[in-house]
């Protein structure tokens, strides 16, 4: 049973999930999740390793289509038109044009910094090469990276600092337009500085878009989320405002790992 | 009276002693060893003395500007020609229609079953590209000479009976498992890191394929091209078979032709006294080879070294 | 919860015109454009695939069409003949099996010894690189090149005629590389700790080599082995070049046969043919009739070639499962 505090005044919905299990083949790894995303908030996902939260997170942009196996079972509905996200009926391909996503270990393509935030644009089939330079400069802004890089659009995304090429897939990210952007501990691979300029970014992207984040550090989602999600053993066990979590949490299970006595 | 086992100083006596031996004895196991691994060593430098010795013998006959500009190869007639141009222009010809089927063929086939094709699929078709390549070149030589080319003269009649786009084509055929199964290793070596986040992107499997992977793993490609070029020019049986063994200088692939290869064979097949001309000049051209495919060998190897992706 | 937020998305939205419903519908779209691509290049592999397969159904429909009748006892107990009906491959599949005797005695031994050396006593040092390059640029260099080596330094300068023993030596340093690197995969597949456990039971180096490497990985050295013992059967052009003859009626004396001591290796020095050779033989005659001995000929080597990869594969994936480390 998941203890879920819905906030008095909610903020608009951006989308929800309704009793999603998931299975990696015979392995029931999320069981019955319910949770809102709230529209132009930070909603994080904390827990320890093995809880099933990246999972859940990547069952917004249907990754798990890529592998053999996997299935999914419930719901997941995007706002404003309701759609189920993990119906078969519905393009994956669709979704992850509304439903962006940053990934643990930076993944910028080998190709030169301009060409990898023009990516997303040009599978859309964008040509107008004015169009597409005023989006990746719009996205560079986005993401905190354009005076770093703004002389060298052309060098290859590989020779960016660690740091730098997290905000470039941020940016690759952002130049689409999306919806929702999901992060899947975006920092664990950076330096104490770089997370730090991430984590600014967030709180400046939440402007424009929602964002679902999964951390395995506590203080950061303290530090950058609305709202909390406490996940273990493939279960939500209790979600609620970000503050509240931290310092008056409701469950025996949440107060135990938010104070160390586990995880 | 029995023997007092050794204490103290003989004890330690005893010992170095089967240290000795024993080190001794590991010793000579491993020159032994290593004079296995030298003998690619020795080979190779059999190899490079044979035929640098009767090439040098060949060329105080011939003058290197000859065999480089003459446009006759006519070695055993009584008014010798020695242009290596000939042979040169069979090579190159045979290897062009072989690199034309191979290349396309072959990338399309790694991206295929790399990027698109399920696990059961790729298992059943990877044997039938191991299948291909384990056929002895000369059945590929009698298929092109008896199938092929009678095929072809269906649809080109004043194709001859020995030709170089048979053998040509089939030669391709003969590449195509090399190229693919190199191409696809590459690919396969790309992380699916990047993969997700094309296709996070929003990309098809295709647009995945061509813009992120192939990019990724090119230098690994354009190595295994370079080695499908080099395994085209060292090949012999298909092009003695079917090919024809007329030396013109040609590169209409609907003529006979002969290559370096085919030459050799030629040559071997008749009687030729040692120490003659005509039996150094397959020496020369054997030489002409060598530098050629392993001019072809290093630059794959440079190629993946210098443009590898570090991931 | 629901609460349905009919605005457009984000100010970030403002380039893109249009209520959401023209957006997802133009995303429709452009989605079905692009996945016409993934469905026409997953045909287009298939097909590249096909060139492959029909080429192996015709050239084994060919083969079995034009050789199969010809395959009787009497094709293979009868000497190559003027004459395409009683002609035979008896001295070519005997010469086979000869020359890949002395290509097998030569290979082995010296190939998994250099690849223990290679592997477990080579110090990483400028001399074992040049071992190394040596043995990986030998892998690449055209078998007719071997056959040019062979015909110099064996055949003439060594003195070794046009024989059995030229063939099999040239045939092992063809396939030399091969079985040197199938050992050393073989050998690097053995995990750390086995060794370390039995150097620590005080074994010398080559013991542990000898009662531990060796045996653990003698599969993956095996498959090696079958591998090039497959292409040494199907090589032509090195053996036309040592100068084997192609019309041969006789067979080599029986190894081990002749007065001893130096009798017992005559067989070495007997001239001979081998398989692909008769078969380059008959294919080259303009006669349809020698067309067919060819057709049966290939049919046998073919056989004799997959069969052996084939083993090869089989006993890889076999043998792989019975070890846990």
């Amino acid at each position: 049973m998941s203890t879920i505090t819905l906030p008095e005044n909610p903020p608009p919905l951006k989308a929800q999930s309704k009793n999603l299990d998931f299975y990696y083949g015979d392995f029931k790894a999320l069981k019955s999740v319910s949770m809102p995303v709230y529209e132009h908030k930070v909603t994080a996902l904390i827990g320890p390793s093995g809880c099933g939260k990246s999972t859940y997170l990547r069952c917004y942009n249907r990754m798990h289509d890529l592998y053999p196996g996997n299935r999914y079972v419930g719901e997941i509905s995007l706002m404003p038109d309701g759609v189920n996200v993990l119906a078969p009926q519905v393009d994956a391909i669709e979704v992850r044009m509304r439903i962006s996503m940053v990934f643990q270990k930076p993944n910028p393509f080998p190709k030169s910094i301009f060409e990898n935030v023009a990516y997303g644009l040009r599978v859309r089939n964008e040509r107008s090469r004015s169009f597409l330079e005023d989006r990746v400069e719009a996205a560079l802004r986005g993401a905190a990276l354009w005076e770093e890089v703004r002389d060298r659009l052309d060098e290859a995304g590989s020779n960016l600092s660690g740091g730098q090429q997290q905000r470039l897939c941020i940016a690759r990210a952002l130049a689409t337009d999306p919806e929702i952007i999901l992060f899947d501990e975006p920092t664990s691979a950076l330096d104490p500085i770089a997370t730090g300029a991430i984590e600014e970014l967030i709180g400046e992207l939440k402007q424009k878009v929602s964002i679902l984040i999964v951390t395995h550090n506590m203080q950061q989602a303290a530090r950058v989320s609305d709202y909390t999600a406490y996940m273990y053993l493939g279960e939500l066990i209790e979600y609620g405002d970000t503050k509240d979590i931290f310092m008056k949490p409701k469950r025996k299970e949440t107060e135990d790992y938010i104070t160390g006595r586990f995880g | 009276m029995p023997e007092m086992p050794l204490t103290g100083e003989a004890r330690l006596a005893q010992m170095a002693q089967a240290k000795a031996r024993r080190s001794r004895r590991e010793k000579a196991i491993e020159a032994v060893l290593l004079l296995a691994a030298c003998v690619s060593v020795f080979t190779t430098v059999g190899i490079v003395y044979i035929l640098l010795k009767e090439s040098f013998a060949f060329f105080t006959h011939v003058s290197l500007w000859d065999f480089l500009t003459d446009t006759q190869w006519t070695p055993l007639f009584d008014d010798a020609h020695f242009g290596i141009m000939v042979l040169l222009s069979g090579t190159l010809t045979s290897s062009a229609v072989a690199l034309l089927v191979a290349i396309p063929l072959g990338t399309i086939i790694a991206i295929y079953l790399s990027e698109f094709a399920g696990h059961k699929t790729r298992e059943t078709l990877k044997p039938v590209l191991e299948l291909l390549s384990g056929v002895p070149t000369i059945i590929y030589g009698y298929f092109a000479l008896l199938f092929v080319t009678p095929l072809l003269q269906k649809l080109f009649p004043e194709l001859p009976g020995f030709n170089v786009l048979s053998a040509g084509l089939v030669m391709g055929i003969m590449i195509i498992p090399y190229v693919a199964s190199l191409s696809e290793d590459a690919m396969r070596a790309v992380p699916m890191g990047l993969r997700e986040g094309s296709y996070a992107m929003g990309a098809t499997r295709f647009q995945t394929a061509v813009r992120v992977v192939v990019p990724a793993a090119i230098s690994g490609i354009a190595s295994a091209y370079i080695l499908g070029i080099s395994r085209a020019v060292g090949e012999t049986m298909i092009l003695a078979v079917a090919a024809g063994m007329q030396p013109s200088l040609t590169f209409n692939p609907m003529e006979p032709a002969a290559t370096i290869t085919s030459f050799v064979v030629q040559v071997a097949l008749g009687d030729l006294p040692h120490g003659s001309v005509g039996y150094q000049t397959i020496f020369a051209a054997g030489l002409l080879l060598l530098l050629l495919t392993l001019a072809f060998n290093m630059l794959g190897y440079w190629v993946r070294r210098r443009y590898r992706e570090a991931y | 919860m629901n609460n349905p937020n009919p605005s457009a998305p984000s100010s970030f939205g403002d380039t893109v015109a249009g209520s959401p419903a023209a957006r997802t519908e133009q995303i429709r779209a452009l989605i079905r454009v692009a996945k016409r691509w993934d469905h026409f290049f997953a045909l287009l592999g298939l097909l590249a695939m096909m060139v492959g397969i029909l080429t192996l159904v015709a050239l084994f429909t060919e083969m079995v069409i034009d050789g199969l009748p010809r395959l009787n006892l009497d094709f293979f107990t009868s000497f190559p003949s003027r004459r395409a009906g009683q002609a035979g491959i008896l001295s070519a599949w005997v010469g086979s099996i000869l020359v890949m005797m002395v290509t097998a005695l030569f290979a082995v031994p010296v190939g998994i010894a250099g690849a223990i050396y290679l592997e477990e006593y080579a110090k990483k040092n400028w001399f074992t690189d040049i071992i190394e390059i040596n043995i990986a640029n030998l892998a690449g260099v055209p078998s007719i090149v071997y056959g040019l080596l062979a015909l110099g330094l064996f055949v003439y300068t060594f003195g070794f005629g046009q024989s059995i023993l030229s063939a099999g030596l040239t045939l092992a340093l063809l396939i030399l590389p091969i079985v040197i690197v199938a050992t050393r995969e073989a050998l690097r597949s053995i995990p750390k700790h086995i060794r370390e456990a039995a150097y620590g039971c005080g074994a010398s180096q080559w013991q542990v080599v000898q009662d531990h490497l060796l045996p653990y990985s003698t599969p993956g050295i095996l498959t090696g082995v079958i591998i090039g013992m497959a292409r040494a059967i199907g090589e032509t052009a090195p053996i036309i070049t040592i100068g084997a003859l192609t019309f041969i009626v006789f067979l080599p004396p029986v190894p081990g046969t002749g007065e001893p001591p130096a009798g017992m290796f005559d067989w070495l020095f007997s001239p001979f043919t081998v398989m692909p050779i008769q078969i380059f033989n008959w294919t080259s005659r303009p006669d349809p009739a020698f067309h067919q001995n060819a057709a049966a000929a290939s049919l046998v080597l073919v056989v004799m070639t997959l069969g052996m990869n084939g083993l090869a594969i089989w006993l890889r994936y076999r043998l792989r499962k019975k070890i846990k480390w």
